[in-house]
């Protein structure tokens, strides 16, 4: 995670402004990709936040964005709730797991994190499967909202802005450098007087937080509700391919993974729907053997390349 | 409740298997190998498709298992591994890579079984009851677990005895230290890598003849053998045993008395305390 | 000689079956600088760990100003103003100098930020010489400015006492002058200092007090010259009364 600059910040604040336009130029079928790549654009930037300066790989994306759904869900269905009222309560409810995700994991070493992010997102659609089968009965959990497509894309545009002028934030203030020594030397960073784990529990929290929202402002896409739907453990799959794509150096590198990766899976889902799998396994050792810093880690090596060779 | 613990016991041999597999793979080869329920499942649908296709009974697959998993698994050392842990520059770097490469692999492996079955891998093999100590549960259970037990005991004493077992050990305790008395650390490491995915896979074979599995449980597996290893301790083999016999007896339990959906979260509830009060596991090195 | 600061009382520690340091006891003054000398594996750095808090003593009292150091976690004792270099130098990569030293300004007791603690930190960087690298990344360092980072970041702290964990170690002769002289003028701004040094030379001109360690315990203590001089001291080192 590197200071954010105010040049960075403007020309992605711009590069947004301008997708504000999207819906209104397309529709059907150019929407529907435009919602799901500002989904993961929202995902994957609020990924970078956390594992770009901790190098912790979270496999979380799904859980929070399974809570968020499932919460909204659940309290417009079984509780009468407005659509808003729950966007708050999954707000809190993804920053709670985010927290005890962290105080378990993020005291030890990176391993136990990955590991347990692994499992997570399963382990809840278990749990909560068991409990609405055991105790809310199997009534489906409907959304009903008057939400088209145009609306749910703004406000994942808005919570992306958010996402990133929060990341922008943190870059430039204390918690930022803390994570940054973190990242360095974590002993040094406990030696200068950071409290280490208290600093990555704390950021981790903000995944926690968006992931949740954008589970919750998609869940009217789907009207019905069911957990194996949102607690799907390949959305966070999905997440780090398209963050690790474009390049965890920078808070914006999903916009520029995000897309060709969603273009690229569509095509092969549509033409070779049964070794999409196999593709998304390739797309990982891709990435791991031969951009191990994303596409712009690779063009940031050219740019350095070029610029030696001109002077 | 004594068919829980008798159930529970017979199904922790088959985990302390595979978990001493991942002990070995991230222990002494230092590969955090998330593709490891895949290589179980990928046991376990060989002796499925040989059981059906040719009538070879799982013993014998296993029997088959033996060359083919440890030169596979050998290979993946060589050519996949051993690249990352050249380049790495620290040993988070190489985590975080082995990581994702092996993350990457078991969506390959996934690939590649969902095209030979996709659907669900069960088979009758030995299934009828037997009575033991006043439980009643199924001789492929009970086959199982012997076998799986003689196996482990055989890696035990290799560990413990031989000289190779010895440099093991050497290397899981520090690759450093086991450089510098001369031991080949990478040849060491891929011995290990290939043994620990060997005993996965003939452990996948084992299991498949009481469970049924399909191409995408794997990460299930994964997650318990993690649990089992880090619970107890990495690097220590009669730790594995404990916690896998921990965590067989309380999935049972959990699944019998509760619901069998739970089995997993039964797992990640013992995850947690771990983590929480000893995460060196029982006998862990202490992590700073 | 002055008012005591940092007590060592009766610390113990052990790793599995090996006793690294035993009982051991002692205590560093305002404005002294005391050496601790012994033969490798005495259990020297063993001991600025436990001060510094990257171990706990498995037993025994580690005190500064009233405060239990040895319960605390690592962060807690440097706010708390123990301030250390390490054996093998730890720098942060992928960021410069100043970033590097302002590192150590922004979570001590002192809690700088911005400008403040950039100008703190430039002046600790021409404290120690090194005020024109300030933009340059650490990877381009030579192997003295890369000790001389790491000593402006644990300054930088304004620690009450500084612990150098051989920090003289792999420098050549001139660069040993440079920082012999560099250690003497921390001397002469009031700091104290514990320093862990293999390099004779300089125990003998810094130091007001040695401490030797052999085997974990201590076997001596007092001015350089005495200590030197002590025929167990000197045993430790050869190894045993046929030398």
């Amino acid at each position: 995670m590197k200071k954010g600059t105010h040049l960075e910040l403007t020309i992605v604040l711009c590069v947004l402004a301008a997708s504000i336009f999207w819906p209104l130029v397309v529709n059907g079928y150019w929407l529907g990709i435009g919602v799901d790549a500002m989904m993961y654009i929202a995902l994957a930037t609020s990924w970078v936040l956390f594992s770009g300066p901790t190098h912790y790989i979270s496999l979380a994306s799904a859980a929070f964005f399974g809570v968020g759904g499932f919460a909204v869900g659940l309290g417009m269905s079984d509780y009468d709730m407005s659509f808003w009222s729950m966007l708050i309560i999954s707000a809190v409810a993804g920053t709670l797991l985010a927290a005890l995700v962290g105080v378990a994991t993020l005291r030890l070493s990176g391993v136990y994190f990955v590991i347990f992010t692994l499992g997570l997102a399963e382990m809840i659609r278990n749990l909560v499967s068991w409990v609405q089968n055991n105790f809310l009965g199997s009534r489906g959990l409907y959304v009903l909202t008057d939400f088209n497509d145009q609306h749910l894309f703004w406000m994942l545009l808005l919570t992306t802005a958010t996402i990133y002028i929060t990341g922008w934030l943190i870059s430039r203030s204390r918690l930022g450098f803390a994570l940054r020594i973190i990242g360095g030397d974590e002993t040094v960073a406990k030696h200068v007087g950071i409290n280490t784990a208290f600093a990555k529990i704390i950021l981790f929290t903000t995944t926690g937080l968006f992931g949740a929202i954008v589970g919750a402002i998609i869940a009217p896409r789907w009207s019905y509700i069911e957990p194996n739907q949102v607690f799907s453990p390949q959305l966070s799959f999905f997440v780090v391919i398209m963050a690790l794509l474009g390049g965890s150096g920078r808070l914006w590198g999903p916009i520029v993974g995000v897309v060709p990766f969603l273009l690229i899976w569509n095509w092969v889902d549509a033409n070779f729907p049964s070794q999409s799998i196999l593709v998304l396994g390739l797309a990982f050792l891709l990435i791991v053997y031969f951009l191990p810093r994303g596409v712009l880690g690779r063009l940031e090596d050219l740019y350095v390349k070029l610029k030696k060779r001109i002077i | 409740m004594l068919d829980i613990l008798v159930s529970g016991l017979l199904l922790s041999g088959t985990y302390a298997l595979v978990a001493m597999g991942l002990n070995l793979q991230y222990g002494v080869a230092k590969i955090m190998n998330l593709a490891n329920g895949e290589v179980l499942v990928l046991g376990a649908l060989a002796s499925f498709w040989l059981f059906t296709t040719q009538n070879l009974s799982p013993l014998i697959t296993v029997l088959i298992l033996v060359p083919l998993s440890f030169i596979g698994n050998w290979l993946i050392y060589k050519f996949l591994m051993l690249p990352l842990v050249r380049r790495s520059k620290s040993k988070g770097a190489l985590e975080v890579d082995s990581i994702l490469s092996t993350f990457g692999m078991s969506f390959i492996i996934i690939g590649i079984m969902v095209s030979i079955e996709g659907g669900f891998f069960a088979y009758k093999y030995l299934s009828h009851p037997i009575e033991i100590i006043g439980s009643t549960t199924s001789v492929n259970r009970l086959m199982a677990f012997v076998l799986a037990s003689i196996i482990a005991l055989m890696l035990y004493v290799w560990l413990n005895v031989s000289r190779q077992g010895m440099a093991v050990r050497a290397v899981s305790v520090s690759n450093e230290a086991a450089g510098l008395v001369g031991i080949n650390v990478v040849a060491v490491s891929g011995l290990a890598f290939a043994i620990g995915g060997m005993v996965t896979a003939i452990g996948g074979a084992l299991i498949s003849t009481f469970i049924t599995l399909d191409a995408s449980i794997g990460v299930v597996y994964t997650m318990k053998a993690l649990i089992i290893v880090i619970m107890g301790g990495v690097g220590d083999i009669r730790g594995s045993v404990i916690a896998a016999v921990i965590l067989g007896v309380v999935e049972t339990a959990v699944a019998t008395l509760v619901d069998p959906g739970l089995t997993l979260a039964s797992a990640y509830f013992i995850f947690i305390c771990v983590l929480l009060l000893r995460p060196q596991g029982l006998f862990g090195r202490p992590t700073s | 000689m002055g008012t005591r600061l940092l007590s060592i009382q009766k610390v113990t520690k052990t790793f599995g079956g090996l006793t690294a340091v035993s009982d051991l006891d002692f205590q560093v003054n305002k404005n002294e600088m005391v050496g601790v000398i012994g033969p490798n594996g005495s259990g020297k750095t063993t001991v600025m760990n436990m001060i510094s808090g990257a171990f706990k003593p498995t037993s025994g009292k580690i005190s500064m100003g009233g405060k239990t150091l040895s319960t605390m976690p690592a962060s807690k004792i440097s706010q708390a103003g123990v301030g250390r270099t390490f054996q093998l130098v730890k720098l942060l990569g992928g960021l410069n100098v100043l970033e590097n030293v302002t590192a150590g300004a922004v979570f001590g007791y002192r809690k700088r930020w911005g400008s403040d603690a950039e100008d703190f930190a430039m002046e600790m960087l021409e404290l120690v010489g090194i005020e024109d690298m300030a933009s340059a990344p650490i990877e381009t360092l030579t192997y003295i400015d890369q000790k001389r980072v790491e000593l402006a970041r644990a300054l930088v702290a304004e620690p009450k006492i500084l612990l150098l964990d051989e920090w003289l170690a792999g420098l050549n002769p001139s660069e040993l002058t440079v920082g012999i002289d560099l250690i003497h003028s921390l001397r002469e701004q009031g700091i104290t200092v514990l320093l862990v040094e293999h390099v004779m030379d300089a125990i003998r001109s810094l130091c007001d007090r040695c401490i030797v360690m052999s085997s974990g315990e201590k076997i001596a203590e007092g001015k350089p010259a005495e200590v030197l001089s002590d025929e167990n001291v000197i045993a430790a080192y050869l190894g045993g009364s046929d030398a």
